[in-house]
């Protein structure tokens, strides 16, 4: 990779050996008081929420939203249609017939908490995203494979490079590099 | 010492895999040229495609008086048919969401697979209601669509439910697929060397990283879907039992089929996923992730259906005869001993008697055993819907309108086409796309554990469980 000087620094990405080494550099990141830090691993790492002191995501609430918002146009739909716009007596059941209109009312609520849960996920993250300057390390690549990353972004307040990558090989990193917008 | 002694699970992955080896024994399979073996297995799925595609064109064509149906049976296998591939579905959702939310973390094997079957399965199954309404111009009259009549659809109507409950169930699970496979189209993006690859596989994985941030969200999605999809699978083979259930034809009109629809999806499902893991697991070399094990508790799962349905049967018969009506119990009398007893005590013994023989270990255990059984049960699981839709229709209130119902070829020909449909989606899905998930496995394995780290070195070390292998008592 070109580290010339004329290139803004996005962030100091260290790479470390396993998932253990991840979790614990993570806390060190919250302890020594950085905010704008991320940690990549190929999956989920148990424990890593605490470690990173993540707040619960807010997705609940969206998936919430999105049932409420599919469960109220289920039955608006169907009183349009079977109560105003063009009533029907079928074998002299009620227009408003509430025990036959479940099955749809369920499947809709389902539905559109469904499109909460993926899509809200997808927004939450920032996804999809064009681009992603830690794509320019050649060796990120492993992030999806085996590679257990942490990165300290330069907008963070308290970023000093210097400091930053002390930090890391205190903890004991395998690989530090400087990634460039 | 307790009396009660913690029996640890035996490994999920076979072999000394790490996550490196795990990603390139899984990813090498897109990676790799193409081989010649799968475009032979394509152009088999291919012309059975075809069946199908000139099956439906002459049905459009000619209507569908060319199918077998008749004056009392009014409904043959084109419902026979979408039940039968609507139930296979559910396996798929069953392993991804509800052996999810029950941590059964075998189920990391097989999930990927068994929702790509399900994914395929619905679409299969969605090609009968579409073609079988006859005049196919006006199929757009089964959604709430404005039209010419300015009417609305009957929302009383089971079958306008299922419209929804099918259509739900197809997106929300390919929602869920999707969700499963954008870290793993990651892991291919980033593997791959070509320019095609990269950029396709680029896309659609979003500019997936894999920080802990977006993990965070991503499993909260992932355990909200599984909590949504559970209900979701009950209410689907529910609603296609009511399409039966709500009418009030003799052995149809009764509140033991959703349950037993249910049971018998998930049997059904359950064989098919067997059926197509062990011709796979053979030929991509899949054996240390699906293995004997897995093969072993889904048989179980089989023989636990498998005894439902079973038990649904008799009852049926039980309640038949407890009611008191003429017409529930003459029904029943006829479906064992009538016109159709052929495909009663084919049904019975696919369904019921086969199963059994999981008690034994050693047959669970045994891949070509559980290979011939699981097709077995598919072809019961076929013969309970048709046994269900025909006799009861064959053989109704009236016996001066009874009629017997024999399929034509072109019934023939749709059913067997549908197989074209599922095996041309399937070896497309087996050649692009990683066909076990990939990062779920990975986070099961021992290695994804801190705490199996050492405190001061950092160094791996493998936790020292005594883990019983099943198989050490015979070869």
């Amino acid at each position: 990779m070109n580290t010339t000087e004329d290139q803004k620094i996005h962030g100091i990405l260290a790479e470390f050996k396993n998932p253990k080494e991840l979790t614990d550099v993570a806390k060190k990141m919250v302890n020594s008081g950085y905010s704008k830090f991320d940690t990549f691993s190929p999956f989920p790492i148990h424990g890593m929420d605490k470690a990173m002191n993540l707040k619960k995501s807010k997705l609940g609430w969206i998936v919430l939203g999105h049932g409420i918002l599919g469960f109220s146009i289920a039955i608006a739909m169907m009183y349009f249609m079977s109560v105003i716009d063009y009533p029907l007596n079928i074998s002299g059941k009620p227009f408003f017939n509430a025990p036959a209109w479940v099955p749809i009312t369920f499947e809709l609520t389902v539905l559109l908490s469904a499109f909460g849960a993926v899509f809200g996920m997808f927004f939450l993250n920032g996804l999809p995203k064009l681009h992603n300057p830690l794509f320019n390390s050649e060796r990120f690549k492993k992030a999806t494979d085996d590679g257990f990353f942490a990165c300290i972004e330069a907008d963070d307040d308290m970023f000093e490079a210097e400091k930053v990558k002390a930090l890391f090989q205190e903890a004991g990193a395998s690989h530090i590099e400087e990634v460039y917008e | 010492m307790s009396k009660y002694q913690y029996v640890p699970e035996p490994a999920l992955v076979k072999g000394d895999h790490d996550f490196s080896s795990l990603t390139r024994l899984v990813t090498d399979i897109n990676l790799r040229e193409t081989p010649k073996a799968w475009y032979l297995a394509m152009m088999g799925a291919n012309a059975l495609l075809m069946l199908m595609v000139i099956a439906i064109g002459y049905l459009i064509w000619e209507g569908i008086g060319i199918w077998g149906l008749n004056n009392p049976v009014g409904w043959g296998w084109a419902i026979i048919n979408f039940v039968w591939w609507v139930g296979i579905g559910h396996a798929g959702t069953l392993i991804s969401a509800i052996l999810f939310l029950f941590r059964q973390d075998w189920r990391t094997a097989i999930n990927r697979f068994a929702e790509a079957m399900t994914i395929f399965a619905v679409m299969c199954a969605g090609v009968f209601p579409a073609i079988h309404v006859g005049r196919i111009w006006a199929v757009y009259w089964l959604f709430p669509i404005p039209n010419q009549m300015q009417m609305w659809p009957n929302f009383n109507s089971p079958l306008l439910w299922d419209v929804f409950a099918v259509s739900t169930y197809f997106t929300v699970s390919l929602l869920f697929w999707y969700v499963g496979l954008v870290p793993d189209l990651a892991t291919i993006r980033d593997r791959a060397t070509d320019k095609i690859r990269k950029v396709t596989y680029g896309i659609f994985s979003l500019g997936w990283t894999g920080s802990n941030r977006h993990w965070w969200n991503y499993e909260k999605a992932y355990m909200i879907l599984a909590g949504l999809a559970t209900p979701l699978v009950l209410s689907v083979h529910t609603i296609v039992s009511f399409d039966f259930a709500v009418s009030m034809i003799p052995g149809w009109h009764t509140t033991i089929f959703p349950p037993y629809f249910v049971a018998g999806a998930i049997f059904s499902g359950f064989a098919m996923v067997l059926t197509l893991m062990i011709v796979a697991r053979k030929i991509y070399g899949m054996k240390d992730i699906m293995t004997d094990d897995h093969m072993e508790k889904m048989n179980i799962v089989i023989l636990v259906t498998g005894s439902m349905v079973g038990f649904a049967y008799i009852m049926e018969f039980f309640i038949a005869w407890y009611s008191g009506v003429e017409y529930e119990k003459a029904i029943f009398m006829l479906r064992a001993t009538g016109p159709y007893a052929w495909a009663y005590w084919a049904m019975m013994t696919c369904n019921v008697f086969s199963p059994q023989f999981f008690w034994s270990k050693k047959l669970r255990r045994s891949v070509g055993f559980t290979f011939f059984i699981s097709i077995v049960v598919n072809i019961g699981m076929w013969f309970e819907r048709f046994v269900i839709t025909v006799t009861s229709l064959a053989n109704d209130y009236l016996p001066s309108s009874w009629d017997y119902y024999s399929p034509t070829i072109w019934d023939v020909m749709t059913y067997v086409g549908t197989f074209g449909l599922f095996f041309t989606m399937f070896l497309l899905f087996l050649r692009f796309l990683p066909m076990v998930a990939l990062a779920e496995i990975k986070a099961v394995i021992p290695q994804a554990d801190p705490h199996n780290y050492d405190e001061g070195t950092n160094e791996y070390i493998a936790p020292k469980v005594e883990v019983p292998e099943p198989q050490s008592e015979k070869v």
